[in-house]
């Protein structure tokens, strides 16, 4: 349930959540599709528009406040996870999203990504995934592939790359996803799910770069390739995929295996079935490390469940504290600790 | 026998031991008991930065200084008259302080060969006739105190660790002090045998001071003639928290706190903290940087944001703080200045973020930075900070220093009513807002928050268009917003009060002084105008700006000389402002300055003809 409803909303669309600033991504740019579900979902919400606040750092990706009409804040690099943090502990009845880039977050963020989630602010992070430094204009990023030649590593990358949903589960994010600019089905069924999650809600968007890095996900856009590379993750069905869907994904000795239906008497009661409510996120991170090329990329929710969020834990304190204390006084707050008199000249 | 009773009005004791041997608990019981003796007094607290350094060591002396009087002082006391030693160590690391003649309390149980050789002493200082100098007391502490306790069931190590009550139970005998508070406070801490053994000690303590042949007689301090009204004693730093509850009162926001522990700042994050029925919420980020980031967010949704930490911590808050400029969001910044560079002397005061204050920051990013001059007066300063952030819509830095942090001094409690009022309001109105259209008497931008219908906007760190707040690359715009924010802090000066000479209006000699050094400096300027001297001081509570007579008050002075402890930032500012030749006199030692130094700086600078400027100091001494 989404509790951010201060008054009854009018109904709002796309429209309204359209500013008068001029989109200045390049033409082509993954961006723009993601904006787009990004102002198709928020008005399906029930959420008054002033109670939703865009909060980003640096970054191509983190532009995007600036073109959605809404409370927005375009902060510092790496830091719009801290400040959201503020926003929604001080604020708790809006609803905050964070915009961000693989280089905002996963690099010079890295920490505020980590500590946000595993506080679980109730927060929405939408991680822009280019594989690419676009806004400095192209070099590495934590993402990147190692041995990528870039800018700034014309003799190839020699820096592993990190995996984000990984890193989210390992955070103990409550809810992980990921989705693909250029499926908007998909992109707007996450986001929908990411919005209504109550917690931290990060999702992990594939996110083309047409001038510094094209192409980079082609295996999972391509139309011919993609149904090969990709699972659609859905709760409670097996993991299945392939252009026949005929393959799928069983666990033999802790690892995952491709296997073909049908051959060797394989069904679909040797699959994993997905379970995106698993309490225990092992699970989550086995599917994780499904990658390209080795194995297909689970695309869709990895990872939902509920636990209490940073910003209930910090109001029953202050609840508590009240009916225990009673409501705070400054005068007694002065006088507290050993006090005493001094008795003046009565003239 | 009664013992005779010798009057005294002002008395310098220091306790100093082990840092496991509870000093700095005792100076507080010490001094709590004469705060509620309507003594005036303050005190200094002197700890190393390591928990628990070995046993005995140099390293591990922890030090508690309180200066009491019957008479209104200022600061903790140049030198010590009473030096309680618990150890070699301790002895060895406080006895140069300790005044010719003044009177050592020792522990001789703890001069063994084993602790002499931790505190590098060849021969043992208490028969080798160094000591001559003072009144000394050769006293068994950890036996006498190991008698007292009796009838328990506690092993030797707890039994030993009541020994710093026995020592404050004889100095309480010694000084005239009750025992109650004390004794009420024992037995709120501790539980059972423990609180039993160490109310034995502290009792035991006391009665041997009076039995014992040792003590000839016992002092009294009659109580200080305060202005009259409800007291207690308070450390700078919950002055500080306490004023800042109070501002989140009088403006009617919750306030968030945001931090990162640090040394001498956690305490405010500590006391905080337990405010939650106040509605304070409290952040332990991440990181220095997080925790600016929360608070400004806060700042951003509506609220009173404030972030604490000391000097290393205000480095890597530089980032946000430029955000906060650009963004023009309140916000408090308080650092509890400490030793450095780097990590420098945590534990240890200095006043040398000033620059940092003003400048630590990319490109042209004025804010107002305010800095409390007393322990008590954080309480008023912190109230100072948020009305300046709020009503001027900018970030302010509040600077204290380790030594208003953990030091202390009886405040008088203000009335609520006597406490400023602030008012903010919030735009409302869709047809006239416009981000970046300001007031015209602070030139504030109207602060707009979510939640608001009509009212959505957004802001952010680069440049911003006049009025309307859209994202602008235009240079003359840029240039124009540069001048605005700049203006907006000058104009700051309008809602702050004239500083007060102390002293004549004019004259020889001017003392200036900012933050933590107005007791030494105030005690020092007052010993020369009794004794005849034309010399008056300032003291100066607002930084950026600068109060409005600032410089009609120094061009009445034929000299400037200005303390502090650093190597002359307020100085660098003054000259670079005003171009005026003012001479520095500087400390950075991580210790407070005494009276007697400032003293002499005085004394120096009235014996010059002149105080030159730079450049002429320049080609009188070409190798500057
Ligand atoms: S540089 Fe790449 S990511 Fe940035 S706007 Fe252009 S296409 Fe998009």
């Amino acid at each position: 349930m989404v509790g951010e409803t201060a008054r009854v909303a009018p109904a709002l669309t796309r429209q309204d959540f359209v500013s008068d600033q001029d989109v200045r991504w390049c033409p082509g740019c993954g961006d723009y599709a993601i904006l787009a579900q990004v102002q198709k979902v928020l008005p399906e919400l029930g959420i008054p528009r002033e109670n939703f606040v865009f909060v980003s750092g640096i970054g191509c990706a983190s532009r995007l406040p600036y073109y959605v009409n809404t409370y927005g804040f375009h902060t510092i690099h790496g830091r719009a996870p801290a400040i959201a943090t503020g926003i929604k502990s001080y604020r708790p009845d809006l609803q905050v999203w964070v915009i961000t880039g693989d280089g905002d977050a996963l690099s010079i963020g890295g920490n505020h990504l980590i500590h946000s989630l595993r506080r679980n602010v109730d927060m929405k992070i939408l991680l822009f995934n280019n594989r690419i430094y676009g806004l400095t204009t192209g070099q590495y990023s934590p993402t990147s592939e190692f041995g990528k030649k870039t800018k700034s590593t014309p003799f190839g990358s020699i820096d592993y790359p990190l995996n984000p949903i990984s890193l989210a589960l390992g955070a103990e994010a409550t809810f992980v996803a990921r989705t693909i600019d250029s499926d908007t089905q998909s992109l707007s069924s996450v986001l929908r799910s990411a919005a209504h999650h109550k917690g931290s809600a990060f999702v992990e968007i594939f996110q083309n770069c047409v001038i510094f890095n094209d192409d980079a996900f082609k295996e999972v856009t391509d139309r011919q390739l993609r149904s090969d590379n990709m699972i659609q993750l859905e709760h409670g069905k097996p993991l299945i995929f392939g252009k026949n869907r005929d393959k799928g994904i069983r666990v033999k000795d802790w690892k995952p295996e491709i296997v073909t239906l049908g051959q060797n008497g394989i069904t679909e009661a040797d699959l994993v079935v997905h379970d995106e409510h698993s309490a225990d996120p092992t699970y989550a991170f086995f599917l994780s490390r499904l990658e390209s090329p080795e194995f297909p990329v689970p695309l869709g929710v990895f990872r939902s469940v509920e636990k209490e969020t940073q910003d209930q834990l910090l109001e029953h304190q202050i609840k508590a504290a009240q009916e225990k204390m009673g409501i705070g006084k400054l005068e007694a707050l002065l006088g507290s600790g050993d006090t005493w008199f001094i008795k003046g000249d009565t003239k | 026998m009664k013992k005779q009773v010798e009057e005294k009005q002002d008395v310098v004791i220091r306790f100093a031991g082990d840092s496991g041997d509870g000093m700095q608990l005792t100076g507080m019981q010490f001094t709590t008991t004469t705060a509620t003796m309507g003594n005036d007094l303050s005190t200094f607290p002197d700890y190393p930065a390591e928990i628990r350094a070995p046993a005995g060591s140099l390293a591990g002396v922890s030090g508690f200084q309180i200066n009491f009087s019957t008479r209104d002082i200022r600061t903790p006391g140049d030198a010590p008259n009473v030096l309680v030693a618990m150890n070699p160590a301790a002895l060895k690391a406080n006895i140069k302080d300790l005044e010719e003649g003044g009177m050592l309390i020792v522990n001789i149980d703890a001069f063994t060969d084993g602790n002499l050789k931790k505190a590098s002493y060849a021969a043992n200082p208490l028969n080798d006739g160094s000591l001559n100098r003072y009144e000394v007391y050769h006293l068994p502490i950890t036996t006498l105190n190991t008698n007292s306790v009796q009838g328990t069931s506690l092993s030797k190590k707890e039994i030993d660790r009541c020994k710093n009550f026995y020592a404050l139970g004889l100095m309480f005998w010694l000084y005239e002090r009750p025992l109650e508070i004390t004794t009420q406070w024992i037995h709120k801490k501790f539980k059972g045998e423990i609180a039993a053994a160490n109310e034995m000690a502290l009792k035991a303590g006391y009665h041997y001071g009076e039995t014992a042949e040792l003590f000839k007689k016992h002092y009294r301090v009659p109580s200080a003639k305060l202005a009259p009204g409800k007291y207690r004693n308070i450390t700078g730093n919950e002055a500080t928290a306490i004023g800042f509850v109070a501002a989140s009162q009088l403006c009617g926001k919750p306030l968030l706190y945001a931090s990162y522990p640090i040394t001498p700042a956690s305490d405010i994050l500590h006391e905080l903290s337990r405010h939650k029925n106040f509605g304070v919420k409290t952040l332990q980020m991440e990181d220095e940087i997080a925790a600016a980031g929360a608070a400004l967010g806060a700042s951003f949704s509506g609220g009173l944001g404030l972030t604490g930490t000391s000097g290393p911590g205000l480095a890597l808050k530089a980032e946000t703080i430029g955000l906060a400029i650009m963004a023009e969001l309140p916000m408090v910044i308080i650092d509890v200045q400490r030793g450095g560079p780097s990590t420098g002397l945590p534990t240890k005061t200095e006043q040398a973020d000033l620059l940092q204050a003003m400048y630590g920051r990319n490109s042209e990013s004025p804010l107002a930075i305010v800095a409390p001059s007393t322990p008590s007066d954080c309480f008023a300063m912190a109230i100072e900070a948020c009305r300046i952030a709020l009503e001027y819509m900018t970030p302010v830095i509040y600077l204290s220093d380790g030594y208003l942090a953990n030091g202390s001094e009886p405040w008088l409690l203000p009335t609520i009513d006597s406490l400023p009022k602030i008012k903010i309001s919030h735009p409302t109105d869709a047809a006239t807002f416009k981000p970046y259209l300001r007031d015209e008497k602070t030139l504030a931008r109207p602060w707009a928050i979510p939640g608001t219908p009509g009212l959505e906007h957004r802001i952010g760190g680069l440049e911003k268009e006049n009025i309307t707040g859209n994202v602008s690359y235009d240079p003359k715009n840029h240039e124009l917003m540069i001048h605005l924010r700049a203006e907006k802090i000058a104009r700051i000066a309008q809602s702050i009060p004239d500083a007060k000479v102390f002293g004549k209006e004019e004259g020889e000699l001017l003392v200036l002084g900012w933050g933590g050094t107005y007791g030494a400096i105030t005690s020092a300027v007052e010993e020369m105008q009794k004794r005849g001297h034309s010399v008056s001081s300032l003291h100066l509570r607002y930084l950026n700006p600068f109060p409005r007579n600032l410089l009609k008050v120094l061009n009445s002075f034929e000299k400037i000389l200005i303390p502090e402890l650093n190597l002359g930032q307020l100085a660098f500012l003054l000259r670079g402002l005003y171009s005026i030749p003012v001479k520095s006199l500087t400390k950075v030692q991580g210790q407070p300055f005494k009276v007697k130094e400032i003293i002499n700086g005085i004394e120096e600078i009235l014996k010059t003809r002149k105080v030159e400027t730079w450049s002429e100091k320049r080609l009188a001494s070409p190798q500057h």
